[in-house]
């Protein structure tokens, strides 16, 4: 595998939550620390009409993120001891916790918000895609936990042969930040999102 | 979803755990288990001594039961994987709640020892005895109780926080001791499950597959109604309902979400969600029939052949002339004499009046639709008029008995599991017998039941009602019903095992705590859990339960997972402290009246299983021999597809409906004479026709003081009350009364505010969630979160339980709790 990514099939994913209590057990991770996140997405307006009834535009969507193993890490570009680095094998992005000094300038650094520091660890930790479990040809626990069968990993360029999709949907970051490696498939109301004002909902929970 | 190749690298450094990964099978070692005789499956890169797999099921009430695969390091649980075998489409793999389990059985907070209560009820203060007291307190109580008021005033309360094959005894210890008081119904389908079958006959139950399609054929429909359905919230599974209706989805029906907010199943759609009153979908209905009729767009043939009570035509003899028949209704010639147009409806709805027409248009336009309700619906205090309602919109239009049609009932569910649970009673002549007790009352009746005491008066179910009214058509049946009697002197001992229907998950929990708090009423209650709950805190005696993963447990597909299958397995480590399996208490207490053998059967827990499973195998010859389901731990298979009276529409004089009629009644004369007969509360009604009543704090009940109608959901952070200990997923599901901006703006209410919210029952204080995926006029937040207040002081709940919220009224027909999603209500910045 040259390069390790994600694809997450927008349309039906329900934001259940799953694939980040499924990773928080198998790395049995503190309670503020997720590797994987779901963010609620949401917006639309109402309008009353006739009879006193209402109409509305709502709609909402989630998005399922965990580390999208950039080509250009944002995190490995701001690392001040090279701990946060890209494995040359498959291109996952890796912490070496002999060298992490825990700064957190990953964290500051990745549009994403996908490195943590984990205080009593001492160090930074991050989705490493379940390299182990890749190893024994096994799936990421996130993968394999989704109930809505809408997550898979692998080789990129195999998965953009495999799925249409596109890097980003409203509201991540522009893709050409960071060239995430990720393959989603939007739903009808993400594609909706570009042309309307959608906001995060519980930024208390991711 | 396959995965594709990679290159592999060799396992350089693998830790135990991983290399265990690939360990197919699970075995137990507890010294004297059946399981020890069976062959060891360990791989050869596992070490036995450190690391093994044990495979067991999730035990709660959400309707499926997903595979857990325990990974199990020097004894104890140390993460947790799911179904991983074969075909990854039919795999039953855990939801967000079933992945932090572990956490549940090693949590700091389960309860350790056998307590006694030192403090007043429902106050939560206990100390430590041992599990002799505990026994020995429990048989003199049950000996004192029988004694003084006989076996008809112990009552075993609605529970489901745990199913196993040998989970529920509690019945079979009361019938060793002279039996108990049964309930009828559930808290889940009460309003439901017993007014369907005065429409559809006898046998009609959310709980089989004949009334109901299965959820593929959604998929073979043009268009699906889902009426208040949100599986993604409460059928969570990867073998469950939420999954089976994405594929049926995939294959490209319209569909169209009815609901008061946005339901996680609308998650990612544009134009799917049809905003409707809370309470108000009956007149929808009537709208949409009005439409469908003016237009001429009603399937006349279909409605006079296989119905009674449409129009005229079919009324029966004792209502003709009277126009009481469902046209009358719609067109306004009979009843209210309101006609229901469009117009009429989007006042009541908020729906409006032209998006009323164009979803009759849909319906007309379709070839096959498939219209389908779940359970929040009938949860109202209208709830048994409402459920029937949203059949009509199959009946009228004829979509029923073919492909990609459904009654309007729940998606279907399996027809029962392959193996069976520990009797309540024997069949063996010697074996035990029977509960001798005649007396029975709802589930939801309970608290009533206390509080009159002696004064209670006879309850009887509605299938009763209907057997004592169809008389002749099942004798049997009809004698049955007419020898049920009254329990003599209420309650005065009362069971709960493994749930939280005491107060949390009952009706008005502060009425809860003023009637048990007199001892003189009910004056023994044994709770047996893992947690304090609020429910645990009414017990005078508290007896701390093993968890399913500390036993060896035997579990089948949920009862709403469409497939056929069996889990045996575990444990996977030993119960904490002085945690101990219910059945050896039982066994115990049983041992205090010189019946443990009785009880028992001369079985211990683990040969049970044994007998249980191989009973199932000798009936389905395709379940694997009990050897091997030890080693693989799981057999699943597919069930054939079912398509709603499919036999009865091919023909219905081979196949009638179990009705009085023979038909299906859209007017029922047995529902006409219960009317006329029972004595209801103000504002409720039984009505013979589905029609649109407002019910009890329902539709135009909202007050200066209370102006906002309310409604609770089953929400993605917990099982009913299960789960709710759990940090973790009330931190990354935070507990929020959603609120419609046209309602916040007003009060200053902020996304994130502190609110409290009050009902003419008690206050709640909450997080407030501003949000667009609510209906303006309602209000609601998610059932099920730990009632927590000073009940000696201000009562003020900060817990977030909507029961502190609801008032206690059981409904007109089923006695069942309809108004659990019936609430006028306040808020305010708190």
């Amino acid at each position: 595998m040259a390069q390790f990514g994600f694809y997450y099939d927008n349309t039906r994913c329900t934001g259940c939550k799953t694939c980040v209590m499924a990773c928080k057990d198998y790395y049995d991770s503190s309670i503020p620390v997720a590797y994987r996140k779901v963010f609620d997405v949401e917006g639309g307006t109402w309008k009353e009409e006739e009879n006193g009834a209402y109409s509305t535009d709502a709609f909402m969507y989630h998005i399922s993120l965990a580390c999208n193993h950039c080509d250009d890490p944002a995190c490995v570009k701001m690392c001040p001891t090279t701990a946060m680095h890209k494995d040359a094998a498959d291109g996952i992005v890796k912490v070496d916790v002999n060298k992490c000094i825990g700064c957190g300038y990953c964290v500051m650094a990745c549009p994403y918000d996908a490195p943590k520091v984990d205080r009593e660890r001492g160090h930074a930790v991050k989705c490493e895609a379940c390299w182990e479990r890749l190893e024994a040809g096994e799936l990421p626990v996130c993968v394999s936990s989704c109930p809505l069968r809408a997550l898979d990993a692998g080789d990129i360029d195999e998965l953009k042969q495999k799925y249409q999709g596109t890097q980003q949907i409203h509201p991540m970051p522009d893709a050409s930040i960071t060239e995430p490696n990720i393959v989603i498939k939007p739903s009808a109301a993400a594609e909706l999102a570009y042309a309307n004002t959608a906001t995060v909902t519980n930024p208390k929970e991711v | 979803m396959e995965f594709p190749s990679m290159s592999r690298r060799s396992f350089v450094k693998t830790t135990g755990a991983l290399s265990a990964l690939a360990v197919a099978g699970a075995t137990a070692t507890a010294a004297g288990s059946l399981i020890e005789a069976t062959p060891a499956l360990a791989d050869e890169a596992t070490s036995p001594e450190t690391d093994r797999f044990v495979w067991s099921q999730c035990n709660v009430n959400c309707g499926g039961r997903c595979i857990f695969k325990w990974h199990v390091r020097d004894g104890k649980i140390d993460y947790m994987l799911t179904d991983d075998i074969g075909n990854a489409d039919f795999q039953a793999r855990a939801c967000l709640r079933g992945r932090t389990m572990r956490q549940w059985v090693n949590h700091p907070d389960r309860l350790q020892y056998p307590m006694k209560r030192t403090g007043p009820r429902g106050t939560g203060k206990y100390e430590r005895i041992s599990w002799d007291e505990a026994v020995q307190t429990i048989a003199d109580k049950l000996k004192y109780t029988i004694e003084k008021y006989g076996n008809d005033s112990i009552y075993i309360n609605y529970a489901t926080g745990m199913y196993s094959a040998t989970g529920r005894t509690t019945e079979r210890l009361m019938n060793c001791l002279g039996g108990y008081l049964p309930m009828y119904g559930d808290y889940s389908t009460g309003m439901h499950q017993y007014v369907m079958p005065f429409m559809y006959g006898v046998g009609t139950s959310p709980y089989e597959n004949i009334s109901a399609s299965s959820v593929d054929q959604a998929g073979k429909a043009d268009l699906v109604i889902m009426f208040g359905n949100s599986p993604a919230e409460t059928r969570m599974g990867g073998a469950n309902v939420v999954w089976d209706y994405a594929r049926a989805f995939e294959e490209g029906p319209e569909v169209i979400q009815i609901d008061y907010r946005m339901n996680e199943d609308c998650s990612g759609t544009v134009d799917e969600w049809l905003p409707i009153r809370t309470g108000t979908d009956a007149a929808l209905v009537a709208g949409v029939a009005h439409e469908l009729i003016k237009n001429d767009w009603v399937d006349l043939d279909f409605l006079h052949r296989y119905c009674q009570g449409y129009d005229e035509e079919t009324m029966p003899a004792s209502a003709k002339g009277q126009n009481k028949s469902y046209y009358d209704y719609i067109m306004g010639a009979g009843y209210d004499h309101i006609e229901k147009t469009p117009e009429w409806a989007a006042e009541i709805t908020l729906v409006p009046a032209a998006k009323i027409r164009e979803l009759a248009k849909k319906i007309h336009e379709a070839t096959n639709t498939f219209v389908v309700q779940g359970w929040g619906l009938q949860r109202h205090s209208n709830g048994e008029s409402a459920t029937r309602a949203v059949c009509m919109l199959a009946l009228l239009t004829g979509n029923l008995g073919r492909e990609g049609t459904n009654s309007g009932m729940r998606e279907a569910e399996p027809p029962g599991a392959p193996v069976g649970s520990i009797p309540s009673s024997d069949k063996d002549p010697n074996g035990v017998p029977m509960n001798m007790v005649k007396a029975k009352i709802s589930c939801y009746s309970w608290l009533k039941c206390v509080a009159e005491g002696s004064n209670f008066q006879k309850e009887l179910d509605a299938a009763d009602e209907l057997a004592l009214f169809m008389g002749a058509q099942d004798p049997e049946a009809a004698a049955a019903a007419a020898a049920i009697e009254a329990p003599k002197n209420g309650i005065k001992f009362l069971w709960n095992y493994a749930g939280n229907c005491i107060s949390n998950q009952h009706g008005d929990v502060n009425l809860v705590y003023e009637t048990l708090s007199d001892e003189g009423k009910c004056e023994f209650i044994v709770v047996v859990d893992t947690f304090m709950t609020d429910s645990a805190k009414y017990a005078d005696i508290l007896l701390p339960d093993a968890m399913r993963a500390e036993q060896l447990n035997m579990s089948t597909n949920g009862y709403s997972e469409y497939y056929w299958g069996v889990t045996v397995g575990g444990p996977a480590q030993e119960p904490p402290f002085e945690c101990r399996p219910i059945y050896d208490v039982f066994a115990d207490i049983a041992d205090k009246f010189g019946k443990k053998d009785l009880f028992t059967a001369g079985k211990t827990q683990d040969e049970w299983i044994k007998q249980l499973y191989e009973a199932g195998a000798a009936v389905d010859p395709l379940l694997p021999s009990w050897d091997q389901i030890l080693a693989q731990g799981v057999y699943k298979r597919e069930l054939p597809t079912a398509i709603a009276f499919q036999k009865n529409i091919a023909d219905p004089v081979a196949n009638p409906w179990k009705t009085p009629s023979g038909k299906i009644e859209i007017y029922s004369e047995a529902l006409d004479h219960l009317a006329a007969t029972r004595t209801l509360s103000e504002g409720q009604v039984i009505a013979p026709i589905p029609l649109f009543d407002p019910g009890v704090e329902g539709f135009g009940a909202v007050t200066e003081e209370f102006p906002l109608y309310m409604s609770g959901w089953h929400d993605k952070a917990r099982t009913h009350s299960s789960f709710g200990a759990l940090e973790v997923l009330r931190e990354y599901n935070r507990h929020r009364l959603w609120i419609n901006p046209v309602d916040a703006n007003p009060r200053g209410i902020k996304d994130g505010d502190k609110v409290r919210v009050t009902s003419p029952a008690g206050t709640v204080v909450i997080e407030a969630h501003v949000t667009s995926k609510i209906v303006p006029s309602v209000i609601a937040m998610p059932q099920g979160f730990w009632h927590e207040a000073n009940m000696q002081g201000d009562k003020v709940d900060t817990g977030g339980c909507i029961n502190t919220l609801t008032t206690y009224v059981p409904s007109p027909l089923a006695h069942g709790n309809g108004p659990s999603n019936s609430i006028i209500a306040q808020v305010k910045k708190a």
